[in-house]
């Protein structure tokens, strides 16, 4: 039986770039809603948690709006790349970014919220700025709830199946992730390929949440 | 020179009772120590200070800045405002050693100076041989002393600590009190305290501002509050009074000399300015001020009969609880002289006796 490994290739290299831009848009949204007061704070605080209830379908459906052939955001994107963006291993990575970007946000937030406000406090009476105090005191402080965090999104990004569906499509060997490798094992018969594929990403998962929970602080 | 005007209201919500803080005060070199209950306002004021809280109105003036406005909207960061500012928990930052957490609060001096003065402090805290090593590490003495220090080491204008023995033991505090009088001694940096503890107020405090609910009920030095408290809000809440109903019978200024009924009895007092004949006062005395008695006989000039009903052993002698909720402490020698009176009576030293 011959396996094709390039959906598993894939799955990893959408995760690892989306888990990347999750980390970086993520930490700066959470940040904000963590120490920022404005309005519509709870109306961002809302939309960056839709993703958690919403159907993939609808999600997809969304991202196709958005960034289709048809929108000005595709449009301008295929008159700088000469190539459309959907059902392209970006478009996967932006599904994957999507589905894993809500639970990043959530638990950095609870991560740098749960820093005790004295610690920056004390940090501002010393003059420190807002970014020095950031950096250098509430950042190494919740370090391991944040990155127990991205480790848990870059499971989620691996696993998504309906988004990237829709915006990546089903082409084998560019678009074709573990999740919908599957989803076209089973459909076609190849039940032994399936077997495999399930098997494997059952491991990696395995592994991934064995390693969030060490990295999660101790519970006393 | 700190001087402070502040007014803050908080809205009745439905897990707390509305509150609203309003007062006026100074603090020049020395301890001024902030006194009242848990909920007083005390750490309000601290933090509006500090700038982690804005109040509604009012003024904040540190030497010849001004902190806050709100007349003219003015509310400078915290980082603007160079106050110093000693947490509950300390709050040293439990990822750096000790010389980091230094090193850190020095950071907006100059690189060359910033390394004298850790250098300084770590020798005048005495934490040389704690400086390499975390928070979690070093004793809680030095904790205590790292904290103090990181305060002071960016020579701010005022030194805010928010009830810094909270939860010490006997030794701790007594080691916290001796650094806290060094820097009174080294610096010139006023100080304010804010403390439930009335004997912190004797151990450190030049001034003592009582505060209940949001405001200030009395002010002046830790000795004239205890020996006059001004009205029975602070005497209760200084907690170091027999608190005995009572009404005026006679005033005479001119042989400063007043007259009270209590219950059945009658006790003579030195002259109280500012009240009438006739009023309903509540009369505080100390439980050490009291002395007790055999009863022989007639009862002498402000002596008055109760039944003993308990003894408490105390750290410095004994306290008797008598009928009427009358307490008197007495030494164990005292005690021990007097322990088989068959009666007891409890006399009243009338210079002693205050009414609010």
């Amino acid at each position: 039986m011959a396996i094709d490994w390039f959906p598993l290739w894939l799955s990893l290299r959408v995760a690892v770039v989306s888990t990347a831009l999750a980390l970086g848009f993520g930490l700066w949204l959470a940040y904000v809603l963590a120490n920022r007061e404005f309005r519509g704070k709870d109306v961002l605080d809302a939309a960056v948690s839709l993703p958690l209830v919403l159907p993939p379908t609808v999600l997809g459906y969304y991202l196709l709006v958005l960034v289709g052939r048809a929108s000005p955001l595709g449009r301008t994107w295929e008159a700088i790349f000469g190539s459309p963006l959907v059902f392209t291993g970006t478009a996967a990575v932006l599904a994957a970014l999507l589905h894993s970007l809500p639970l990043l946000v959530k638990s950095t937030r609870a991560a740098l919220e749960s820093v005790d406000r004295n610690y920056e406090r004390a940090a501002r009476t010393m003059g420190a700025s807002e970014w020095k105090l950031f950096w250098r005191v509430t950042l190494p402080l919740a370090w391991r709830s944040i990155l127990a965090a991205v480790v848990l999104a870059f499971a989620r990004a691996l696993g998504d199946f309906g988004v990237t569906l829709m915006v990546a499509g089903n082409i084998p060997g560019r678009t074709q992730t573990v999740a919908v490798a599957i989803y076209d094992a089973v459909e076609s018969g190849n039940g032994a390929v399936a077997r495999v594929l399930v098997l494997v990403i059952s491991a990696v998962a395995l592994v991934i949440l064995t390693v969030a929970n060490r990295l999660s602080p101790k519970r006393v | 020179m700190l001087r402070a005007k502040l007014k803050k209201t908080f809205q009745n919500h439905p897990d707390s009772p509305g509150f609203v803080l309003d007062l006026e005060f100074s603090a020049s070199a020395g301890v001024t120590v902030l006194f009242g209950a848990s909920g007083a306002g005390k750490t309000l004021v601290l933090d509006s200070i500090a700038g982690f809280v804005k109040p509604d109105e009012g003024r904040i003036l540190l030497d010849d800045r001004i902190l806050y406005d709100g007349a003219t909207g003015v509310h400078l960061s915290p980082q603007k405002r160079y106050c110093g500012y000693v947490f509950q928990n300390y709050a040293l930052f439990p990822h750096m050693t000790l010389r980091q957490n230094l090193e850190f609060a020095a950071e907006r001096q100059p690189r060359l100076e910033r390394y004298r003065h850790v250098a300084e402090m770590i020798e005048k805290f005495q934490l040389g041989e704690s400086a390499g090593r975390r928070p979690h590490q070093v004793s809680g003495g030095q904790r205590q002393r790292c904290s103090i220090a990181r305060a002071l080491i960016g020579a701010p204008k005022v030194l805010l600590l928010d009830e810094p023995a909270n939860g010490l033991d006997a030794s701790l505090r007594a080691d916290l009190y001796d650094a806290l009088r060094q820097v009174r001694r080294e610096f010139k940096t006023p100080i304010v305290l804010v403390t439930h503890d009335l004997s912190e107020c004797f151990e450190l405090g030049e001034e003592m501002l009582v505060i209940r609910e949001g405001k200030i009920v009395q002010q002046g030095s830790p000795r004239q509050i205890l020996a006059s408290p001004g009205n029975l809000e602070v005497a209760r809440l200084l907690g170091a009074f027999n608190l005995l109903e009572g009404e005026i019978r006679m005033l005479d200024p001119g042989r400063n000399l007043s007259r009270l009924q209590m219950g059945e009895f009658e006790l003579e007092g030195p002259y109280f300015p500012g009240h009438l004949k006739g009023d309903r006062v509540t009369i505080c005395v100390r439980p050490e001020q009291l002395r007790v008695h055999a009863r022989l006989g007639r009862l002498g000039q402000n002596q008055i009969p109760a039944d003993l009903l308990n003894v408490v052993e105390r750290p410095h002698g004994l306290r008797l609880e008598f009928s009427g909720n009358i307490r008197v402490t007495i030494s164990r020698a005292e005690y021990e002289r007097q322990k088989d009176n068959r009666e007891w009576v409890i006399e009243f030293p009338s210079e002693a006796l205050r009414v609010v």
